[in-house]
């Protein structure tokens, strides 16, 4: 058994009277992609930002690949090689893909140009950028193009890119085609894939059924705080998955691998 | 919790209402002096314009000082900017409400200020105008400044007789509605003995009535015309940022600058021949003036004369010319107004 | 990891730099095209108006004429490219233009600069501070800023100006005779000064954190930019650069004036916005804001010369502007899809 790349051990997070987290458990195998699935209110944003170091949990623990680690803030989680997209936001329109693509990470020229004058290596960014694009199998008209005059999935698709570029661990997904058309959504669909053929594990975040079913190795089904069930697509239906996820059935009813922790 | 949050709003609500009554208290322990009729108690309202000015600022302090000479109290405001009229009616309807005496105005606008200045007059409150005039003059009880087109004659008139004999002049003027820019060009005009247009004015150009919008107009005119050798300017300012226009081209001895305004560092610049002559105002003696009319109202309802009271012009110049009352540059140091 | 093999990529990259078309066709697609066409149109039309217009002498005066707004404005494109705006630099100029004048009458014209340098420095840092720290709105916090300035400098003059003789404060009104025309240092200062912050923006990680910042705040923070510190460093760049404006200002008139500049604040943002600089942040750059200075002094000499009632140049200007922002708009709408 593979160790896994992010893992999460009774997790708990109270706000008042309220609980957003409950004893909650989490797995992430390396090469997959599972996707959280859970109803509005069932904690898994909680769950999310207590990976990404935007919540610090009460209590638990969590570790990536093996290490355990205590994230303060989204640096730490970022340092652990954690990287995040979001449903919108995430690229600078103005700006073009290669500034986007480096955007905080941007190179400087060798020596004193660089060290002194602090200019910026361009060629060499421009160079990583269309490599970036290419091993995403992203098509765009020029790497110097601005991103406002990408389309949605094109933008988001930048992204995606950014994220994948240097994420060294793990690649979270929050809700990334929740605002983009039929198509667009495949195509990110596929770039999602494609990050996982390249070695990252993609934590996918989605409301959208028919997409989890199409990319996830396994899904986590969230409700109440926890991880009520860990299933593979394969061996189940949508119908049950967002039965469990509401309640209306409970997670013995399904065929499961690897059970409720 | 609940007798706590009641104890904290109680206390506020308190301190409110005792705030208010001490408010009320100290402004009705001034009606209360009004009520028992004595000098002591009299207010005067000064609105001015805006006081970046130092002439605006001198004509105020003069005016106040004067007014605590007497034991009186002063209520002051100022125009924001130039032009400024709402911020002037505003504070009269507030020396009004205050019950003032008399209120020493010097208008922003001639004829947006007549209507609150006949309300403060139906209230018995004497209002007289300073260095501007309101359009009709007889809106206010009456009005002590520098006859600004006889300053613009006098210097027209000297410069007559100065310039050399083919003068290429430049007009750096103020928007022309406000009252003293109006007067001092067109009195200018009058003692020079042209109408505007006339071919001896090479250029005009209107200025902020600042240094450095004086020097930017100025250089502007002299590229265009070259053979500039007369300048009138509005005030004294903009005849230094005149004079740096063209120092920097060469030309400061070739042109001769006149200006009206009188301030010690204008007078400075006559004696030091940045300014060929300049018509010396008293903006003191208009604020003193004023408030010895006021006196004479209050002890005994004395009005002062309607009409326009020429708080005085003087010509100074270390070049007379003959025919013309001048005095030289150290007289002018003697009298000027403002820091030296 | 799979990836396409580098040479891909780098006939990829040739090809798109061949459609890009050489350095001309840069300059027409570039952002500055429109404010360099309006100036080189205004320079045409008062040259064939007014026969005094064009010449080395004249065109020399309007340059040394755009200074101190133009290196104001340099400061106003830094704050505006972040979505924020500068209601108060005028006021700032000017208080240390007279802290200057009053502290050079009887002491070291050196010591008085730099006292100057720390009064912007601390004012513009207060600015920074409240706008990037408190994340008040910058219109709100340059406008109190300006209010409560105006009246600083008149308290601490008694509204009285002071003349300046210091070599050292008066030098950038003086310059090399070249060709029989004087080019002031206070022009080259400009010059180097936009050249300097123009290199800092498109050649700096810093450039392009302010242009992210102003661009989409929320997309910057989230690749771990320290938006608060950008801000902060963006007005403190700015309050350095008015502390220039103020050298500037009293090389051009030898006078510290209280009541001097009183509109330098609304014509910097004019020449930034006629310079093509977006009000919303993220687009534009200091070169766009050269031209505009330089369109908005051609439009004042030129008129004046013509003889034109300079009402008219206030007109003309308002036009530009307005003019400068629709086409921002027109353009932004028209590529975002």
């Amino acid at each position: 058994m593979t160790e896994p790349v992010l893992q999460a051990r009774g997790l708990t997070k109270r706000y008042g009277h309220v609980v957003a987290m409950d004893d909650c458990h989490f797995d992430l195998h390396p090469g997959e992609i599972l996707a959280v699935i859970g109803d509005n209110g069932a904690g898994k944003s909680t769950l999310i930002k207590a990976l990404t170091g935007a919540v610090i949990p009460d209590s638990g623990s969590i570790s990536v690949n093996g290490v355990q680690v205590q994230f303060r803030s989204p640096l730490d989680a970022r340092r652990a090689g954690i990287e995040t997209v979001y449903q919108e936001l995430g690229v600078a329109p103005a700006l073009d893909i290669t500034q986007n693509l480096y955007l905080g990470r941007e190179q400087r020229r060798k020596g004193l140009l660089g060290t002194v004058f602090r200019k910026l290596d361009k060629p060499g960014m421009r160079h990583g950028s269309a490599r970036q694009m290419a091993d995403l199998g992203i098509r765009v008209q020029s790497i110097r193009q601005k991103v406002e005059t990408l389309s949605g999935g094109q933008r988001q698709a930048v992204a995606v890119a950014r994220v994948a570029a240097w994420a060294t661990s793990v690649v979270i997904m929050d809700e990334p085609t929740a605002a983009l058309g039929v198509r667009e959504t495949n195509q990110v669909l596929g770039l999602i894939e494609r990050v996982r053929e390249n070695g990252l594990p993609v934590v996918l975040i989605s409301h959208n059924m028919p997409n989890v079913f199409q990319v996830a190795d396994r899904i986590h089904i969230h409700r109440l705080g926890r991880r009520i069930a860990l299933v593979e697509p394969g061996r189940t239906t949508m119908e049950e998955v967002v039965a469990v996820m509401t309640g209306a059935k409970t997670p013995e009813s399904l065929q499961l691998d690897g059970g409720p922790a | 919790m609940n007798a706590s949050r009641t104890v904290r709003h109680l206390a506020a609500s308190g301190l409110a209402v005792g705030l208010l009554l001490g408010a009320a208290a100290c402004g009705d322990s001034d009606d209360a002096e009004t009520s028992v009729a004595g000098a002591d108690d009299v207010t005067i309202g000064i609105v001015e314009l805006n006081l970046s000015n130092p002439f605006f600022g001198t004509l105020q302090k003069a005016t106040e000082a004067a007014a605590t000479a007497k034991g009186w109290k002063v209520m002051k405001a100022e125009a924001k900017v130039p032009g400024d009229s709402a911020t002037q009616v505003t504070a009269i309807e507030n020396m009004i409400a205050r019950n003032v005496r008399a209120i020493v105005l010097d208008p922003a606008n001639p004829t947006a200020l007549v209507d609150v200045v006949k309300k403060a007059r139906d209230k018995g409150i004497l209002v007289m105008t300073v260095n501007a005039t309101l359009t009709p003059i007889d809106a206010a009880d009456a009005t002590f400044a520098t006859d600004n087109t006889a300053a613009g004659k006098l210097i027209g008139q000297w410069a007559k007789a100065s310039a050399p004999a083919n003068p290429r002049i430049a007009m750096l003027d103020f928007d022309l509605s406000d009252g003293p820019a109006g007067g001092r060009h067109n009195g200018f005009l009058e003692g020079f003995g042209i109408a505007d247009g006339a071919p001896q004015i090479a250029g005009s150009a209107l200025t902020k009535g600042t240094i450095e919008t004086g020097q930017s107009a100025m250089e502007n005119l002299l590229s265009a015309h070259p053979d500039i050798n007369l300048v009138y300017t509005i005030n004294e300012p903009v005849a230094a940022g005149a004079y740096t226009a063209l120092k920097n081209k060469g030309l400061e001895r070739k042109a001769v600058t006149v200006s009206v305004d009188g301030a010690c560092s204008g007078v400075q610049d006559v004696k030091d021949g940045i300014i060929g002559a300049t018509a010396m105002q008293f903006p003191s003696k208009m604020g003193e003036l004023a408030v010895a009319a006021a006196d004479a109202y209050i002890k005994n309802g004395t009005k002062p004369t309607a009409g326009l009271t020429d708080s005085g012009t003087v010509l100074i110049t270390d070049k007379p010319v003959a025919g013309l009352e001048s005095q030289t540059s150290e007289w002018g140091l003697q009298n000027c107004w403002g820091e030296k | 990891m799979t990836s396409a093999p580098p040479r891909d990529v780098d006939a990829v990259l040739l090809e798109q730099e061949e459609d890009r078309g050489g350095p001309v066709r840069t300059l027409l697609g570039s952002q500055i095209a429109g404010p360099l066409a309006a100036l080189v149109l205004a320079i045409v039309i008062f040259a064939l108006t007014t026969s005094t217009f064009l010449n080395a002498d004249n065109l020399s005066l309007i340059a040394t004429q755009s200074v101190v707004v133009g290196t104001l404005a340099l400061g106003q494109t830094l704050i505006i490219l972040t979505a924020g705006i500068d209601l108060s630099n005028g006021a700032i100029m000017v208080l240390a233009a007279v802290v200057i004048g009053k502290l050079a009458t009887d002491g070291n014209p050196l010591l008085a600069l730099a006292a100057g340098t720390a009064v912007c420095l601390v004012l513009g840092g207060l600015n920074g501070v409240l706008i990037s720290r408190f994340s008040l709105p910058p219109f709100i916090v340059t406008l109190g800023m300006l209010s409560v300035l105006s009246a600083v400098a008149r308290l601490y003059t008694d509204s009285q100006s002071y003349p300046i003789d210091s070599d050292l404060l008066t030098v950038l009104n003086r310059g090399p005779t070249i060709g029989g025309v004087t080019i002031t240092y206070g022009v080259f200062l400009w010059i180097v000064l936009t050249a300097v912050l123009g290199y800092a923006l498109t050649q700096t990680a810093w450039g392009t954190h302010v242009y992210a910042v102003g661009d989409n705040r929320a997309a910057a923070a989230l690749t771990g930019i320290k938006v608060k510190r950008v801000l902060l460093s963006v007005y403190l760049t700015a309050a350095v650069v008015y502390a220039f404006a103020a050298w500037q200002a009293l090389g051009r008139t030898p006078t510290a004036d209280p009541s001097g500049y009183s509109t330098a604040n609304l014509d910097s943002i004019t020449a930034v916005v006629i310079g093509g600089t977006s009000l919303f942040g993220g687009r534009g750059g200091v070169v766009g804001t050269f031209i505009g200075a330089l369109i908005v002094t051609v439009l004042a000499n030129g008129l004046t010369q013509a003889g034109i009632d300079s009402l008219y140049q206030q007109v003309a200007t308002g036009v530009l502007v307005v003019v400068a922002v629709a086409v921002d708009h027109f353009v932004r709408t028209r590529q975002t899809r």
